[in-house]
Parts: structure tokens; sequence; C-alpha cells
């Protein structure tokens, strides 16, 4: 079952996390696993914990019990000789660093060009020369196709080009992990294409990471090495594409694949 | 007399009230911010004077304030050995401009957390620090929503400042009473101040206008 080609390493490892709004249970006892390079979708029916497993490794989300590994370090703890204790700001800063969110309403900074969105953190953050920042955003910006849109504010594109802002400037971080939240829930069906295209090329061509959620089956199937089914804030069911969409094991699986692949049944 | 012989005290009367809406307006200001964003401060001790402050001078009256800061402060620090007995003009100012400033505070605290909080998590995923996060994301959104509101309070303040010449501060409602005493020509006199406090509030509110356009370029237009 395991492929031979992965180290048991994994870039990201939750150990029995678990996550509460209220009463409400949304990460139970949550063990999961992605390796270093791996692509991995999360699916699942709404309120099954799929973003709020990205929300928690973005750091916007805090746990209420177990340990989030990233890079083999505990996310939001710190060790003390042999204990572990709440992390601390300048820690949660220095694992950050290794991640970058797409966001489902984009959440580009409406007060800065395009451009600008791109090398902010670069310049304030990382302290990179704002040439060199300039010239690394144009070159992200080529990538995902639009070089001519520098100068333009984020109200003057369209839902699609602001989404491909929005994965321009994760990126312009260079983290090692990128996370996917319904990049493209928030679009006109038309727009959905040239998104999942600029996402297609980044899984194709780079060594990142990536973690998507995502209701787009078709593109998940074609993108992913693996798919999650999150059923009531736990793994159902998971495995290579083809298994899950072609032969799930699972009635819930079967029952969430069939509503959504074809939901005029 | 001749009504325009008003017109010499009363100018002098106006430079005064012109100086300390100024001086008072931009004090406030800095109140404003510091104790608006004091208020959203996770610091407990931060908050509660913040809190504390707001909540005094929004909640007594000016008057009282003025004549507290310059006749009961002097009593005060005399017992315990400071002297806190301030020239008119500056108990005048700091009054003001700490009424005024604890209105500017609740402005301030309210457009910042108008500030959507995606744009707080887009933020801190791309790893600011809380004080950039601050000074790059949040208040250059959240300036250009005070500003009407800050306009308002200026011209309030102007109107305000008619107050400090019961501290003895020559300002313009000083001369005009200091005219009608000696001249006993009531209808010229006030009628005069009336249309010299409306010209001011005309100006200010003018250059509030040219302020809040020049911070409008920070905000996304059609937003």
């Amino acid at each position: 079952m395991n492929d031979a080609t992965k180290t048991r390493d994994p870039i990201i490892k939750f150990d029995k996390v678990v996550k509460r709004f209220g009463d409400h249970v949304v990460l139970d006892e949550l063990d999961f696993e992605v390796q270093r390079g791996e692509k991995v979708t999360i699916i699942g029916p709404s309120g099954s914990g799929k973003s709020t497993v990205l929300r928690i490794l973005m750091t916007l989300e805090e746990i209420n019990d177990g340990v989030v590994y990233v890079g083999g370090q505990p996310l939001w703890h710190q060790w003390r000789g042999d204990r572990l204790i709440p992390a601390s700001e300048q820690h949660l800063r220095q694992m950050r660093s290794q991640l970058g969110m797409v966001f489902q309403q984009f959440n580009l900074f409406p007060h800065m060009t395009v451009l600008r969105n791109l090398t902010e953190a670069p310049v304030q953050v990382l302290g990179v020369k704002k040439a060199e920042a300039r010239q690394r955003g144009l070159e992200l910006l080529e990538m995902v196709g639009l070089a001519d849109q520098a100068d333009k504010y984020p109200h003057q594109l369209s839902g699609g080009q602001q989404q491909r802002v929005g994965i321009a400037r994760a990126l312009a971080m260079r983290p090692k992990v990128m996370l996917f939240d319904e990049p493209t829930s928030a679009l006109d069906p038309e727009l959905v294409g040239e998104v999942l295209n600029v996402i297609r090329t980044l899984a194709d061509e780079h060594d990142l990471t990536m973690l998507l959620v995502t209701h787009e089956m078709h593109f998940a199937r074609q993108v992913s090495d693996r798919i999650c089914f999150f059923d009531q804030g736990r793994i159902k069911e998971q495995g290579k594409p083809e298994d899950i969409f072609t032969a799930p094991k699972e009635e819930r699986t079967k029952a969430f694949l069939k509503a959504v692949l074809d939901p005029d049944d | 007399m001749e009504w325009t012989s008003y017109l010499a005290p009363l100018s002098q009367g106006a430079w005064v009230t012109v100086q300390l809406t100024v001086y008072s307006t931009i004090l406030g200001g800095i109140f404003a911010f510091l104790f608006g964003l004091g208020k959203l401060s996770h610091n407990p001790l931060l908050k509660g004077i913040s809190v504390a402050y707001i909540e005094i001078f929004r909640g007594t009256s000016l008057l009282v304030q003025l004549f507290w800061i310059y006749f009961a402060l002097p009593i005060m620090g005399q017992a315990i050995g400071l002297d806190l007995r301030f020239p008119p003009v500056v108990a005048g100012v700091v009054a003001l401009a700490l009424n005024i400033g604890a209105y500017g505070a609740e402005v301030v605290r309210g457009a910042v957390q108008a500030v959507p909080k995606e744009q707080y998590e887009a933020a801190t995923a791309l790893n600011f620090t809380s004080r950039k996060r601050l000074w790059r994301i949040t208040l250059p959104q959240a300036i250009p929503e005070m500003m009407p509101t800050f306009g308002n309070l200026a011209v309030q303040n102007l109107k305000d400042t008619a107050l400090v010449s019961l501290i003895s501060l020559g300002d313009m409602a000083f001369r005009a009473e200091q005219i009608r005493n000696f001249t006993q020509d009531s209808v010229t006199v006030y009628t005069l101040v009336l249309f010299m406090y409306f010209g001011m509030a005309l100006v200010l509110t003018a250059c509030m206008k040219l302020l809040e356009r020049y911070v409008g370029r920070w905000r996304a237009v059609g937003r």
C-alpha cells in the first residue's frame, strides 16, 4: 500500500487533533499526514472540518487538543525540555514562513496595486530588496498570466484574475506547503477554469506540497496524488483518486460522490 | 460706535480661536489614535487606561473638565508639591484635545474593527508582525473611513473653543463679551461673531474635505 518512493517523513502530521467550536466537535481526534511534495485533496460534506484543517495549519484557528507537526516541528506548541508548551508568537511566525494560503474570497489588499500585493510581504516580512521583490513579483504575474495587470487595483480585476493574484501573492513568500481553501468556490462558473489551470501548472511543475479543499471533483482527480474523504471531523476514507472515485468502499463516500457527481439523480 | 471698529478686537480673538482649534484638533487626533488603538489592545493595562479615559471624558462636561484642569489641578498639585499651574492657552488646548480625543478614539476603534477580518487573516498568512499588520494593512483601510466623522468632530471642536473664554482666554467669544459689556450693542456684536464662526467652520470643513480626499487614495475605489 505504501508508495516506496516516499520516505516516511511527513511534512504535515496531525496527531489526535481535536477542534471544537463551542459544543460542536469539528475535528475529532484527527490523524492525518501529508508527505513532502505530495498533492492531497480533501473532499467531504460542508461542516466536515475540511477548511478547518487548512486554517489550523495557517495558524488562523487554534486547536483544543492533540499536536500538529509541520516539517517535524510542533506548530501550535514548542518544546521546553521534553515537554510541549503552547507556542509563542515568535515560534508561530517561524512556523508560518513554511506555509502559504489561497483563500476562497481571495482576500487581496484592496488599497494596493496588484504588484504591490505581491511585493509588500516579501519586502516587509522577509526583508527582500524592493527591486528584487518587484522582479520576482513580475515573474510570478507572468506565470499566472497577469503581467499586464501589475499596476491595476484588485477591484479592477475579475474574480478569476484576483484569485490568480492571490496564488501569486502566496507563492511570493516561497512557502514549502501551499494551502488552497476552496479557491474556486466564489467564482462565476466561466472563471473557474483559468484558476484551476494555474493550480494545475503549479502541481505539475513544482516540487511544492499542496493541500487542497475543493468541490471540483474532476480537477481533484487530475491533480491529486491522494484524496481524503472527510466526514464528521475524521478521515472516513482515503486513497488514490482512481480508487476513491471509481471504487469507494465506504457507504458515506459513495453517497457523497453520487450527490456531487450526479446532482440531478 | 461704528460696527467696523469691532473688527480689530474680534480679529485678534479670531486668531486665538484659530490657534486653539488647530492645536487641540491635532493633539486630539493623536489622543484619538493612541487611546482608540489602546482600547483594542490585548494588554489589559493599556485597554483599561484607554476605556477609562474614553468613558470619563465622554461622560463629563467639557466646561467642568476645563475648570478642573485650570482651577482644581493647580491646588491638587500644590498639595503634593508639584507646580501644575498652566497658562490658560495650555489648559484650554489640553482640555479641548482630551475631550475631542475621547470621541475620536471611539471613531478610530470603530473604523479599525470595521476592516474585514479576512484582511487580518491574509496579513497573518503572509506572516506580517502585528505592528506591520496595523500600519500596512489595517490603518490604510481604516483611516479613510474615519475621515468624515473626524471632519464633524473638528467643526464641533471649533465651536467648543468658545468655552475657553470662561478661563479668561482672549478668544473670539471673549472679545465679543468685552465689546458687548462696553457698548451694550448685543445684536451687532453677536451677529458678527455668529458669521465669523460660521466662516471659520466653512474653511475648516473645506480643509477636512481636502484631507479626506488625500487619504481617500488609500481606499479601494468602488468598495
